[in-house]
């Protein structure tokens, strides 16, 4: 048995840019746990074995205050946790925020499979593949119930919720292929949502993403455009239209006004749900007049969408930015 | 200190001083199932706890196997995966509401609470036994749901998962979990009352055994964190049964708003389940040590503190759920102080052992286990109030193994142990010492061979719920369904010999193992239906052992 177990590692590998300060926080809270229990076990069965009832060891009191020691074994574990807590969150938030250059990737779970699309259109079921060295950021949603999604060798994981955009954002440090789990409980299959992340290096990972054959569907920007009039969004949001509906170019990541004084910013979640539920944060000076697609439209439909109005805010030089008169209907 | 057992004689006034063959106790106070089901007996309603509760960990139990087994392969082989959903659902909620949480208020604190304070019977009998029914009444619904197809949401009922898709009797199963809330809430309002009105002359708050004070801050998590669960569950099948928005999404819910009522119940209810647990180490360690406890007010405020904390860290089951990532961080901060007053308790603990005269008698034993076992839980806790260190075990084999070290190492142990100490009490008759030391040994090998191998899955990246998984883990799965099996031995020897002794077993004393506290004292064993011939006066404090201490027999 101790010959199986060597031959088995007691931590997954590192491949994401957290693995190494998680394994760190996990290491230290390791020696101090262990240092812990095994003092508090020293001391215990010393005191077992001395004052033991047939010992006749000395037990006249020693002269020692229980307030005094109280505040000794009050204070030192607080001063131990609070530096631990403050370590915990400075690595969780540095993890969870997105570098400002991060490829978008966009995730809708169900169950129960993972549905994966890169901003070119490449699409794929289950697996996940990104560069090695370069900041992606996961955006996920669930079109169903609450999905998780947790890739043990970058000790990352988060839930994927209906409803709303979730996100999980890394760097891959080492080509390889590591599992994709689905960790929160989802149903019937759910032990079966798995798949493989590949991290490949950077030009091995353009060709893949390259590698859609001809008649392969469009970036995802383009399909966006496209159902941007199949929905009849450009029956109010286009130009030179009579209706007065607010203009999308230019819009993303920008902070715009709302009726009531408050001001949102331009994200995916805003742009989510302002096509799903559009009168619940209109903007300053507009009437609440668009009706709701919810129901109507589905979620990658609802992330096509998005990306496309993303890609009006981006300078014109870009591959996937699409004026909408332009996009060709395949 | 008056020696117990010249202080107590069993001879109702006006009867005989010569033997009788039958000495008047709560035993033998009516026969047959009617003066049972109809007792009014804080004791015999204890016994009635003890009985059902057993039959549902037995349940629990057999679920628990089922999966351990189905977990030898990593490729389901023993059932598919819809029954395996159902298991651990069924193993769930029994070990939760209908073992876990009644097991030490409701067993152990319905027998001895009021011998306690000095008391003949709780503040409401009625109520009582009222409890207890409401109890059996939720437990069928919880059986037949059971019976008819199960329920496969797992005992946390995640929307919008239980409300929408998850087919199976989740209704029913929720009724009996909302039904049962209220034998909590009876029983804690009880124990609040009797706590509060009922202390003996003399008995004032300072004097209470440390049993006491912890089953008054349980009651009080009791009677203000159980109304909640009611409410979610309602809201629940409001939305299940009438199709009403809450937290589907697609209807106009929130997800998240059914985590934040659930765990503002579900994390308080995990200190309903081991503060008791620590009233009854606190008991048995200062007996079996013959000496007072260190800390008094601080082991007693510590369980206060407890209490309150608790009921501000619900968050932390929800740090990758899309909670705001400040939220987090509050709430990752005060799950780090909440573990203070706890490990104030076994520092505490470890302290009474100092200069103490210490017997290894079963119940010590498993105070001895219980302080191992919950300190590693414990420290495994800070692991998972750690934002960055949940992010990579939160749902996790790791989180499994933590409770467990807390429910099952921990209150199971103390239940076990306070079993094992007023077994005496309850049945008048001792055990097999020998026999008992063995399986308290026996669990706590069983229970680390079980559990200690799910931190490692944890850590891997096992997910819990999964009745398929990479076989590269196999090996750990197959360490702890071998400790599962030992532990179940571990469990049914105790069943066995408790069982066995209480109709056959040597006639206890009334004060077998020398303690101070008035249920050994100034009781019999067992005790009469009023407990107290003469309600006692109460002068000394808790656990006034001789110190500098004596040679005692």
């Amino acid at each position: 048995m101790i010959c199986l177990l060597a031959d088995i590692p007691l931590f997954p590998e590192e491949a994401g840019n957290s693995a190494p300060q998680v394994d760190a926080i996990y290491r230290a809270l390791v020696g101090i746990s262990t240092l812990m229990t095994a003092g508090l076990f020293v001391v215990i069965t010393c005191f077992l074995i001395r004052y033991r009832h047939t010992s006749e060891a000395n037990r006249t009191m020693l002269r020692l205050s229980p307030t005094y020691l109280e505040v000794t074994w009050t204070t030192i574990p607080m001063i131990i946790f609070t530096g631990l807590f403050v370590w915990g969150a400075i690595v969780f938030v540095k993890a969870n925020h997105p570098a400002r250059n991060a490829t978008p990737i966009y995730v809708v779970g169900q169950q129960w499979y993972w549905d994966v699309r890169h901003q070119n259109g490449r699409h794929e079921i289950g697996d996940l593949h990104v560069p090695v060295g370069q900041p992606v950021q996961l955006i996920m949603t669930s079109a169903d119930v609450i999905h998780d999604y947790y890739i043990p060798a970058f000790r990352q994981k988060y839930d994927v919720v209906p409803g709303k955009y979730t996100s999980l954002s890394f760097t891959a440090t080492k080509p390889g292929k590591y599992r994709i789990l689905c960790s929160q409980y989802c149903g019937t299959d759910h032990s079966l949502m798995t798949g493989y992340l590949f991290a490949m290096r950077p030009d091995a990972y353009q060709s893949w993403l390259d590698a859609k054959d001809g008649t392969g569907p469009q970036s995802m920007a383009e399909t966006g455009a496209r159902l941007f009039r199949t929905f009849s969004c450009s029956g109010c949001h286009g130009e030179n239209i009579g209706v007065h509906a607010p203009s999308l170019a230019g819009i993303y990541g920008n902070s715009v006004p709302l009726q009531g004084g408050q001001f949102a910013t331009v994200d995916d979640q805003y742009l989510r749900d302002s096509i799903l539920r559009p009168t619940g944060e209109i903007v300053a000076g507009y009437k609440p007049i668009m009706p709701s697609y919810q129901g109507q439209i589905s979620e990658e439909q609802v992330m096509q969408i998005v990306a496309y109005i993303k890609s009006l805010s981006q300078p014109p030089a870009s591959a996937t930015s699409l004026p909408v008169s332009n996009s060709s209907t395949p | 200190m008056s020696s117990a057992s010249t202080t107590i004689e069993p001879s109702p006034t006006g009867a005989p001083p010569t033997r009788h063959p039958v000495t008047p106790d709560y035993l033998n106070d009516g026969y047959g199932l009617r003066s049972w089901l109809t007792t009014h007996d804080h004791k015999r309603i204890g016994i009635l706890y003890l009985l059902s509760i057993t039959v549902f960990f037995f349940i629990g139990g057999w679920a628990a196997t089922m999966m351990r087994l189905q977990l030898l392969s990593p490729h389901g082989d023993l059932v598919t995966s819809e029954t395996y959903n159902r298991l651990f659902t069924l193993h769930g909620v029994t070990m939760v509401w209908f073992f876990l949480i009644p097991s030490v208020p409701s067993v152990l604190g319905n027998f001895v609470l009021p011998m306690m304070i000095g008391a003949r019977d709780v503040a409401f009998p009625r109520l009582n036994l009222l409890s207890w029914y409401i109890f059996v009444l939720g437990g069928i619904f919880t059986l037949y749901a059971t019976i008819s197809g199960g329920v496969d949401t797992g005992w946390t009922f995640y929307t919008p998962y239980s409300t929408t898709y998850a087919n199976g009797h989740v209704i029913a199963m929720a009724s009996g979990i909302f039904i049962t809330g209220f034998s909590t809430i009876f029983t804690a309002l009880n124990f609040i009352v009797t706590t509060h009105t009922m202390r003996a002359p003399g008995m004032h708050w300072f004097r209470l055994p440390l049993f006491v004070w912890s089953l008054y801050a349980t009651s009080l998590i009791m009677v203000l964190a159980t109304p909640v669960i009611a409410i979610t569950l309602a809201l629940i099948a409001l939305e299940r049964f009438a199709g009403v928005g809450i937290f589907d999404p697609r209807i106009g819910g929130d997800p998240l708003l059914f985590q934040h009522l659930f765990w503002f119940y579900s994390h308080p209810a995990v200190y309903i389940m081991i503060l008791p647990g620590m009233g009854v180490v606190s008991e048995m360690i200062t007996c079996f040590s013959r000496k007072r406890i260190f800390g008094y007010k601080f082991v007693a405020y510590s369980s206060l503190a407890i209490a309150i904390l608790g009921f501000i860290v619900w968050g932390h089951h929800m740090f990758v759920a899309s909670q705001s990532i400040y939220a987090g961080m509050i709430f990752s901060m005060l799950s780090f102080l909440v573990s203070i007053p706890s490990a104030i308790k076994v520092f505490n603990w470890t302290a009474t052992l100092y200069k103490g005269r210490i017997h290894f008698h079963t119940p010590m034993l498993y105070a001895l286990g219980f302080i191992g076992l919950f300190t590693i839980g414990g420290l495994t806790g800070l692991f998972l109030a750690t934002l960055a260190v949940d992010m990579h075990v939160h749902d996790t084999y790791f989180v499994i193994a933590h409770f467990h070290y807390i429910m099952v190492g921990g209150m199971v142990m103390a239940y076990l142990g306070g079993l094992h100490f007023w077994w005496p009490k309850i049945s008048g008759r001792m055990y097999n010492e020998k026999l008992a030391q063995f399986s308290a040994a026996i669990i706590f090998v069983g229970f680390n061979l079980t559990f200690f191998p799910q931190f490692i899955l944890g850590y891997l990246g096992m997910p819990r719920r999964y009745p398929y998984y990479p076989p590269q883990w196999q090996v750990f799965h197959i360490l702890s369904t071998a400790g599962a099996s030992v532990l179940a031995v571990g469990y049914l020897l105790p069943l066995c010999y408790l069982t066995w002794s209480f109709f056959f077993g040597r006639h206890a004393p009334p004060n077998p193992w020398n303690a101070s506290g008035l249920e050994w004292n100034e009781t019999s064993s067992p005790p009469i239906r009023t407990n107290f011939e003469k309600l006692p006066i109460v002068t000394r404090e808790a656990y006034d052992y001789p110190y500098p201490i004596k040679s005692d027999a």
